[in-house]
This record gives C-alpha cells, sequence and structure tokens, in this order.
C-alpha cells in the first residue's frame, strides 16, 4: 500500500464522507464557541473556515477530531471510522524535536504499532510528495519554518487519511513562504485527491485554496454564509491575478465584512 | 513540490572586521582553558608562599607540597575510603534516580498517587539529613545501608521534582496529535512523555549527583565509628582527633575532586544526549 491518489469527481457528484449536524460547543460559563454548525463535507472537498478571531475555527476541528465532545448535535462518519482516518496539521509544525524528518513521519504508524521498515515505502512517498526526501536523518532544528510545515504536512498525509484539518497551517510564515506552500498544497491535492479542512484569517488564502468557503462569525461562533469557488484544479499563480480571482476575494470579503458587522 | 537549498559554503573570512571577530572567538576559547589553571596556579603557589613565609607549622597549615606528599604516602588507606565514599556515592545516586523516575512516572499516570505521597516527598526533602540519620542508624543495622539511607534522602528529590515537571511538560498539541492516532497511555509515555522529560531529568540528575556525595560524607560523620568499610568522611575525623592536618587536607582534597568528577561526567553524558536536539546542548554558529 502506498499514498492513495484518489479522483476528484466534480461538486455536486462527491460522496458524503462526513456530517456536522447542528453541532455546538458551550464551554463552562456559558462561552458559546459554536452554535448550530451544519456543514456536509465530500469526498474530494477543499473547504476553507474563514473568520474573525474565536468564531470557533479551531472549536470546529477540536470537534471533528474527536478531541472534545459537542455539547449539541451530532457528527456523522460515512462508512467506518478509524484512527489513522484523519490527518492534522497545527499552527506549529509541532514535530517531536528529538526524533528525525523520517522519525517524526513515522509516528502516526508507530502509534498503531508498525516497524519503521514494514512502513518505510509510505514515509519515503510522504516525504517525497512534500519534496523533502533528501531530509530523512535530518532533526526538526536544522530545517526552516517553511520545511518544518511540510514535514507536519506529510505526517498528516502518510496514513493516507480520508480526511486532513489544517489550522491556520501557514499563518507564522512569511508571505513569499505561504505562497509556495500554497501553491504546493494545490499541486498536492491534485496529485493525490485529499479532502481538506482549512482554517485561516486570510480571504485571499481562502480564495486561492478551496472550492467552498464556510464563513463563519463570532459571539457567538456561527456560520454565516458559504460560497463556492468553482474554478478549476489545479491552480496556479495566472488564477491570482485574474478577474475571476479577484471577484470570488470580493464576494468573499463582503460576506466576511457582513460576519464582523453581525458580530459588532 | 521542491525545494531550493542554501548551498553549506565554507564560512570564508572576508574583511578585516570578520577576521578579528574570528581570531577574538579564538582566543576565548584558549583563554576558557588557560584562565582557571593560571587561578589555580596562582591560588596554590600563594598558598605556599603564605605558609613559608608566616612559618606556619603543619599541623596548623600544611603547605601544598606537604598535602601532596601525604596524599601519595598515605595513598593505600585514602584510596580504600575514596572507594567506600565513592560506593555509597554512587549507589545512592542510582537509588536516587530508579526512585525518583519510577515516583514521577507514577504520579504522571495517577493524580490520586500523587496527592498521596508527594507530601511525603517534600517531608523528605525539608527535613536535614543530619536530623534523620542518627535515627537511621539506630534503626537500621547494616553501616553501609544507613549511609546509602541517607544519600538517597538527600538526592532524590531533585530527580523526582525534576522528571515530574518534565513529564508534565510535553507539548499540548503533540499530545492532541497522539490522542488523535489513539496512543495507548504506554505509548504516550514511552515516545512522548519520556522523550520530553529529559533534558529536565538530566538537569535534576547534575544536582543529585553533587547531592549524594554531600548526603554520603554527612551520614558518615554523624555514623562516626571506624572500622572497616570508613570512607574519606571518617578519614578527615580520625586525622583531625590525632592532628594529622595534612591528611585532613588531602581527604579534604579527594572529595572535592570526586564532587568536580561527578559533575564532569554527568555534564558530559547529559550533553552527549542532547547535543543533537535540545536548545541547552546546541552551538549555535554566529
Ligand atoms: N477550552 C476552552 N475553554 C473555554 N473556552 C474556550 C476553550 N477553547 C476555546 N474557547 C473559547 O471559544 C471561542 C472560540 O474559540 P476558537 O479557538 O475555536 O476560535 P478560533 O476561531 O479558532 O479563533 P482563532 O482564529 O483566534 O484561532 C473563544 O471565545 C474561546 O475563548
Ligand atoms: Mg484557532
Amino acid at each position: 500500500m502506498s499514498v492513495e491518489h484518489r479522483v476528484t469527481l466534480p461538486m455536486g457528484e462527491r460522496p458524503l464522507l462526513l456530517e456536522m449536524d447542528q453541532v455546538g460547543k458551550t464551554f463552562t460559563g456559558d462561552v458559546v464557541a459554536l452554535r448550530g454548525m451544519s456543514l456536509k463535507v465530500n469526498e474530494g472537498d477543499f473547504i476553507s473556515l474563514l473568520g474573525p478571531s474565536g468564531c470557533g475555527k479551531s472549536t470546529a476541528l477540536r470537534l471533528i477530531s474527536d478531541l472534545m465532545l459537542p455539547t449539541q448535535g451530532k457528527i456523522r462518519w460515512s462508512g467506518d471510522h478509524a484512527s489513522g482516518d484523519l490527518g492534522v496539521v497545527f499552527q506549529e509544525p509541532t514535530l517531536m524535536p528529538w526524533a528525525t524528518v523520517a522519525q517524526n513521519v513515522w509516528l502516526p504508524f508507530r502509534l498503531q504499532g508498525k516497524s519503521y521498515n514494514s512502513v518505510k515505502d509510505q514515509v519515503l512517498e510522504a516525504l517525497k510528495l512534500v519534496g523533502l526526501e533528501k531530509f530523512l536523518d535530518s532533526y526538526p532544528r536544522e530545517l526552516s519554518g517553511g520545511m518544518k510545515m511540510r514535514v507536519s504536512i506529510a505526517r498528516a498525509l502518510v496514513t493516507n487519511p480520508r480526511l486532513i484539518l489544517m489550522d491556520e497551517p501557514f499563518a507564522a510564515l512569511d508571505e513569499i513562504t505561504r505562497f509556495k506552500l500554497n501553491n504546493d498544497l494545490l499541486e498536492l491535492k491534485a496529485q493525490i485527491g485529499c479532502t481538506v479542512i482549512f482554517v485561516t484569517h486570510s480571504v485571499f488564502e481562502s480564495v486561492f485554496l478551496s472550492d467552498r468557503i464556510v464563513v463563519m462569525a463570532a459571539r457567538p461562533g456561527r456560520v454565516i454564509q458559504e460560497l463556492t469557488v468553482e474554478q478549476p484544479y489545479p491552480r496556479d499563480d495566472e488564477f491570482r491575478t485574474s478577474a475571476e480571482y479577484a471577484a470570488h476575494c470580493r464576494a468573499t470579503s463582503d460576506a466576511l465584512h457582513k460576519a464582523m458587522g453581525d458580530a459588532a | 513540490m521542491s525545494l531550493t537549498e542554501t548551498a553549506a559554503t565554507e564560512p570564508m573570512i572576508v574583511d578585516a572586521e570578520e577576521a578579528r571577530r574570528a581570531r577574538k572567538k579564538k582566543i576565548e576559547g584558549i583563554a576558557r582553558w588557560v584562565l582557571p589553571v593560571v587561578v589555580m596556579a596562582l591560588t596554590i603557589f600563594g598558598w605556599d608562599r603564605f605558609v613559608v613565609w608566616n612559618e606556619i607549622p603543619h599541623y596548623i597549615m600544611p603547605g601544598p607540597g606537604l598535602v601532596a606528599k601525604t596524599l601519595v604516602q598515605d595513598w593505600p588507606i585514602l584510596f580504600d575510603s575514596l572507594l567506600v565514599t565513592l560506593q555509597i556515592t554512587l549507589l545512592a545516586l542510582l537509588v536516587a534516580v530508579l526512585g525518583g523516575v519510577g515516583l514521577a512516572v507514577l504520579f504522571t499516570q495517577s493524580r490520586w498517587i500523587e496527592m498521596s505521597f508527594y507530601p511525603y516527598a517534600v517531608i523528605l526533602q525539608v527535613t536535614p539529613v543530619v536530623s534523620i540519620a542518627p535515627l537511621i542508624f539506630i534503626y537500621v543495622d547494616s553501616r553501609i545501608a544507613g549511609l546509602l539511607i541517607c544519600a538517597w534522602i538527600v538526592a532524590f528529590f531533585p530527580v523526582l521534582a525534576n522528571t515530574t515537571l518534565g513529564l508534565n511538560s510535553a507539548d499540548h498539541n503533540l499530545r492532541d496529535l497522539f490522542r488523535i492516532y489513539g496512543a495507548t497511555r504506554w505509548q504516550r509515555l514511552r515516545y512522548l512523555q519520556l522523550p520530553s522529560a529529559l533534558p529536565y531529568f538530566l538537569g535534576g540528575l547534575r544536582i543529585a549527583g553533587g547531592l549524594s556525595l554531600i548526603g554520603a560524607v554527612v551520614a558518615e560523620y554523624v555514623a562516626g565509628t571506624g572500622g572497616i568499610g570508613s570512607g574519606l568522611a571518617f578519614r578527615i575525623l580520625e586525622a583531625g582527633y590525632r592532628l594529622n592536618i595534612p591528611r585532613m587536607f588531602a581527604a579534604l582534597f579527594l572529595i572535592a575532586a570526586t564532587g568536580v568528577v561527578i559533575f564532569a561526567c554527568l555534564s558530559f553524558l547529559s550533553h552527549m544526549l542532547l547535543r543533537k536536539w535540545h536548545e541547552s546542548a546546541l552551538k549555535r554558529e554566529t
């Protein structure tokens, strides 16, 4: 088995992967982090959660990854759901500093009790997909911020998950690196056809990357509007300067302002 | 995805400024070794002159030459004592490490255990060993065992406290990641918490190394009686009764040297274990 290359069907024909049904989360002290969030995630979707700070984006991801339980509503996976079906990328690379790049990428398998040799090919392929196959034996401290993020992405990919969650993965990087990683991420998506939920603060990033944008508002955290970007993948730098791109950014930005205005 | 790498070029000296900086760094590197040696030599020389010029009798304060001579002359006795002290120190350190790490792991596995036993650990730590030692020697028949217990009491707390802190300081996102991948308690301990705790543990270990020597010496002062199995502390006491001050100095020198060697060994161990990844052991190129 190696990293699977799935075919992404056109929107509307994609099978359902995960459904959030009126999901809410209230923390002790009546902090409503999220209220009535309904979202259908289909196989092959690239969904962005876009919204101001505190609108419950991270909370939504934590609920999906089962790190906490919703106080209202349900989250349903279609079909069986096992560990390894989910890949996660945090804002920080979150690598184990005492382990080499290869050992870090091996981690998800290691926790399934698989020896390095038995999954060496997958580890190598995941690292190849992010362009780091030459850095197997490096330690994280020897890598730049962007390279560490790539390792983190490779680790999320390596189990060939049904869904990849990314929580502002590129927010801490400089703009040049971020653009590069955005391009590379789309190339990766075109290659392996993964399903992604991507949290971001940036209108431009969300438009460039996703085919669905979920705009959220804060206090209480909730979904305001959903937009689609019907631009086929792969998208490249030309898309960044196109009229469609500008129009999508304008529409998304308006929706976001409405979200902020609602909250204020 | 492709990646542009900056070629790792040899550091080249381009201008006078940089050359000066390189020279300064080199001089600093040499000074780090030479200065302490020079200071040491001057101190010994000053000590020698002080004793000779003031005609201080050797039963008050021997000169460095006499101490060195005594060290050689009394070597058979002193060496045996050194072995005893060293044996107790190292055994105590070993037990402190096993006990400290073991307890720390137990504490992080169960809050109930931690709540029940942590106060006792603190009480053991804050009670001066000199005041418990006499009791221990009443209840424990074996002299060696008594010494060992005293040294252990002094040494184990830093290991326990530091390791507990380290086990609890694993990165939160990594913890989440382990949960997402369904890691067992054992896997989390083995692959996440123990490596995270290593730098903290090694810091505690360096303190514990010095403390176990102190514990061994202090306990021996309290234990008093000599005979077989007498360590350096007993030699100092004995030499004091006989006004054999040079031997006192020689034994004192051995204790200090032992402490330094233990510290150096533990620092080296720490460096070797952490040099690949931990901030404290990294040499940054400037
Ligand atoms: N464990 C928690 N306990 C209490 N309140 C929490 C907790 N986690 C999040 N919150 C609150 O829930 C709300 C939503 O938080 P969340 O982290 O999901 O926002 P976010 O959209 O990810 O924001 P950001 O863009 O700043 O990351 C915030 O008001 C936050 O204070
Ligand atoms: Mg967040």
